[in-house]
């Protein structure tokens, strides 16, 4: 009997009948009945955290057994249904002293490996590499400092996933574009920063959590001792994108990443010399609409026609269908006191001169003239 | 001389009297507690499934900001004002407050208010979609043009509070009865004392932080604008001194309901009556200097952060001389659980349990796992739903028959209680497990390895939303249909001057004071006098 009913608890049939009964999600798909506790991670300021957390949760146990268990004692044992008489104390110096000081004694006991855990939080010092983390709305770009080499990492997940007209893949927001990469045994500092908005970089198993703040730089560190993809997301509210950046951090061998940063640097290097290409205004028109529905939809929507009163239409828009000089502009300086921010350091140029071209072109606005790389980088060159 | 009640809508819309302007807080704060509860309902039917299925994450920003803010300011707030408003006169013996006019002032214009706020949804741009605690710049440079309604609401509910709780202040301290000297009165006027005077403290704070909002979004000041030198850092320091403060506002006046209760059905005083005032004190106190635990992961120096992880483990001290002293009344008394009863004893444990994990998020390195997950939803729940709304509900179960001279529905009110306590459960208990396995809050939608607890939580919610009605019906079915009650005193075991006055309360009450008998200090005063006056019926009087 007692062995039934635990089977029927613990098997996973449960968590079918559940959701296939709501009508959820399809059966296949682990939804994380199991996930019940913190990831102890692959770093020591991860690992520093989980003991803690966990001691800090037995001896909470502990103490929520007995307050409770002389609770629950007193309502079955004082019901005036048992006729027992009340009595009328209400007060003792003893007990009162005793409960005071008691706490007192074991919050100075959980003290001292609280502080112990955050004096590891805060060894930035001593890194072998440094890598700035910015956050943007609602992508995060990574910089590896002295190296020349910096890339945006942002969702990969279509918007179709998002709304339900194609099944939801496996990693569903759990992907980017391009994974951080770091090495396995090496002392990685995070300088963390934010464009627009406060964002907050986190990877939890790593046990790295980081304001991302306009204007403020924090470091945060990891030695990663495991090699492995590891998933992370923004934590603090930064709008209407704020559930779709996710952080996705690849930790490969020594050798592996070495191998992986001469090959960026490679790209960077190829790349400069191929601004100066002429793009048919097919090929614009292809790569615009990715880096539109990428970088722009967010705000100004799939269909170009925005968010009436908070983000202005594209469709239509006086700027987009006026000189090109002014639609440039914005895209590279953004507007100052808007949400409009200045793609001049996440776009290349290939990229900004794609989506303007696709923005002058597509939906209702037809402005007809050709927008190559070698504009952008004119117009960046001349300002 | 004292009058009955004008008729009409002009008895509302004029009247001085705390009872009346105690019931005009109550159903305008149960009011905003639905309409507050209906947008939890969007926000828990969106995250059923993972995907975007009902709403833009657009409008879920605003839905979760407009949940908070109607809660907190909207229902929370304004329901211990209301029961301040009805129960401090009659538990110190004075004829009204102190300031009846502003008493007026102070509840007419919070719905004017919450007016404003609301039709915000329906503007060009939409509501407020930042969160409750509206961190700049996304709620500064990055806010729609609403946001100067909000600043506007926001100013207004400040001014209510504010004035409210001077009112409380000069009525506590200006109108006890003869012979009720601070040391005798009722815990709920104690608890509510010491908040109005964090009240006055803080919601200047508040409407500093919006003003400096105001100036950078209309008049180019850069208080929390970067790129112009200032620091959005500087926002969260001056909103959690505002904000930690605004969680003891909340919670305090809580204290003082179940404080009232639990010896009432254990028939038996208080233990630790003064302990209890002391530890009031005591939490309001360090509520000044623990803000920025809200903060860990902003970046502070260690130091800061090791002086504020100390200085929050500190309030588990008096915060558990107060769960003690609870479970010590009901040790060795004569329970009986009428559901005031429940909902305290289920205050007392859920709160707790609140406590414990508010204890965990405490320590820093901890927290950064923590920090704006699931987990801090979950805490923050079971110390303001199970904390507030439970003692909320308690109280008005306790005190409406000395409200309306009539009984509620006992099997009714247990029916209620026992779906609420357990829908509450299931509601935010798994919000703990997704938190620590990792899904952050104010999100719109998530990966699919947090999908069965979300959906097990949106189940829960959709119950205790249920429950709620069952409440609003139980109430109202009371006052219409409920058995009368004539016993001055409704429960067997109640003490107070509150008790003392005819059932239902007179319009008008202790036009004379009563008489306190001097020397016995704490939970064993006894009345020596019952004012005659108090006896006065409804009848309103000639002239």
């Amino acid at each position: 009997m007692s062995k039934r009913a635990r089977a029927l608890f613990c098997s996973p049939l449960t968590t079918a009948i559940l959701t296939a009964a709501a009508g959820g999600v399809s059966a296949s798909t682990d939804g994380g009945m199991g996930n019940l506790n913190m990831v102890r991670g692959v770093t020591e300021v991860s690992q520093v955290a989980y003991d803690v957390h966990m001691l800090m949760m037995w001896i909470c146990t502990v103490i929520g057994v007995v307050v409770f268990g002389f609770m629950f004692y007193v309502m079955y044992a004082h019901r005036k249904s048992r006729g027992v008489e009340a009595a009328n104390f209400h007060e003792h110096l003893g007990v009162e002293i005793a409960w005071t000081v008691v706490p007192a004694l074991i919050l100075i006991f959980m003290a001292i490996p609280a502080t112990s855990a955050l004096l590891k939080v805060y060894d930035t010092d001593n890194a072998d590499i440094d890598i700035k983390v910015t956050g943007y709305q609602w992508k995060w770009q990574y910089e590896y400092l002295g190296e020349g080499v910096k890339y945006m990492s942002e969702l990969r997940t279509s918007l179709d996933e998002v709304y339900g007209r194609v099944p939801k893949g496996e990693h569903y927001l759990r992907e980017v574009t391009e994974p951080l990469v770091i090495p396995v045994n090496k002392k990685v500092r995070f300088l963390i920063t934010g464009n627009d908005v406060i964002h907050s970089w986190w990877v939890p198993d790593f046990g790295v959590k980081r304001d991302a703040v306009p204007g403020l730089f924090t470091a945060a560190w990891a030695r990663v001792n495991t090699p492995g993809m590891y998933v992370g997301e923004c934590t603090e509210l930064c709008g209407i994108g704020h559930a779709f950046m996710p952080v996705v951090v690849e930790v490969k061998s020594e050798e592996d990443y070495s191998v992986w940063l001469a090959d960026k640097k490679e790209q960077a290097a190829v790349y400069a010399s191929t601004v100066g290409k002429q793009w048919s205004p097919q090929e614009l028109m292809e790569k615009g609409q990715q880096v539109y529905m990428r970088s722009c939809a967010g705000c100004h929507q799939p269909d170009g026609n925005g968010i009436a009163g908070v983000f202005p239409a594209v469709n239509g828009s006086a700027i987009v269908n006026g000189p090109i000089d002014g639609h440039i502009g914005i895209l590279i300086n953004g507007v100052a006191g808007s949400a409009m921010q200045s793609f001049a350091d996440q776009l290349s140029e290939v990229d900004l001169a794609a989506v303007i071209h696709y923005k002058r072109n597509a939906w209702d606005n037809a402005v007809g003239d050709v927008v190559q790389p070698i504009d952008i980088l004119n117009f960046k060159n001349a300002q | 001389m004292a009058h009955g009640p004008a008729k009409g809508i002009s008895r509302w819309l004029f009247t001085t009297n705390h009872k009346d302007i105690g019931t005009l807080y109550l159903w305008f704060s149960f009011l905003m507690f639905l309409l507050g509860g209906f947008f939890a309902m969007v926000v828990r039917a969106e995250l059923f499934q993972p995907g975007m299925q009902l709403i833009k994450p657009e409008f879920f920003n605003q839905m979760t900001t407009m949940h908070g803010l109607v809660m907190v300011f909207g229902a929370i707030m304004p329901a211990f004002v209301g029961l301040a408003n009805w129960m401090i006169p009659m538990m110190i013996g004075a004829p009204d407050m102190a300031l009846p006019r502003m008493n007026n002032l102070s509840f007419w214009i919070l719905p004017f208010a919450f007016a404003i706020l609301v039709a915000t949804l329906f503007m060009e741009g939409g509501g407020p979609n930042f969160g409750w605690t509206f961190y700049a710049p996304l709620s500064t440079t990055y806010a729609p043009d609403t946001v100067n309604y909000f600043i506007f609401a926001v100013h207004i509910m400040g001014a209510s509070s504010i004035m409210g709780s001077i009112n409380i202040i000069a009525t506590i301290m200006n109108m006890r009865a003869p012979g009720m000297t601070y040391m005798k009165m009722p815990l709920f006027v104690w608890t509510w004392l010491i908040t109005a005077f964090l009240l006055v403290a803080v919601m200047p704070v508040l409407a500093g932080a919006v003003t400096m909002m105001l100036m950078d979004i209309n008049f180019g000041t850069s208080f929390f604008n970067a790129a112009g030198g200032g620091d959005p850092v500087l926002f969260q320091h001056v909103f959690w001194f505002f904000g930690h403060p605004e969680v003891y506002i909340i919670i305090l006046p809580a204290f003082g309901v179940v404080s009232q209760i639990i010896p009432t059905f254990s028939r038996k005083p208080l233990f630790g009556y003064s302990s209890m005032v002391y530890a009031t004190a005591a939490i309001a106190f360090l509520s000044f200097v623990v803000w920025a635990h809200h903060m860990f992961t902003v970046g502070m120096p260690i130091a800061g952060e090791l002086y504020f992880m100390y200085a929050t483990m500190l309030i588990a001290v008096p915060t558990g001389v107060k769960v003690f002293n609870w479970i010590t009344t009901m040790y060795r008394g004569a329970l009986t659980f009428e559901t005031p009863m429940l909902f305290s004893i289920a205050f007392v444990i859920l709160f707790t349990f609140g406590g414990f994990t508010g204890l965990m998020l405490s320590v820093a390195a901890a927290d950064i796992q923590y920090h704006d997950t699931y987990f801090v939803v979950a805490h923050f729940h079971y110390v303001m739903v199970a904390g507030a709304v439970f003692s909320g509900t308690a109280a008005v179960y306790y005190w409406l028959p000395k409200w309306c001279g009539k009984m509620y529905n006992e099997t009714m009110g247990k029916i209620q209680f026992w779906i609420a306590f357990i829908a509450f459960n299931i509601t935010f208990m798994p919000q703990h497990f997704l938190g620590l396995a990792g899904m952050p809050r104010r999100y719109a939608d998530y990966g699919l390895q947090f999908a069965d607890w979300n959906m097990v939580s949106s189940i829960g919610a959709f119950m205790y939303g249920g429950a709620q009605l069952l409440f609003l019906f139980n109430v109202v079915r009371t006052i219409t249909h409920g058995q009368p009650v004539s016993d001055a005193k409704v429960w067997e075991g109640a003490d107070g001057l509150e008790w003392l006055v005819a059932t239902p309360a007179p319009y008008h009450t202790f036009i004379k004071p009563p008489v306190i008998s001097a020397g016995v200090e704490g939970p064993e005063w006894r009345v020596d006098a019952p004012a005659p006056a108090m006896a006065f019926k409804t009848a309103p009087e000639a002239g």
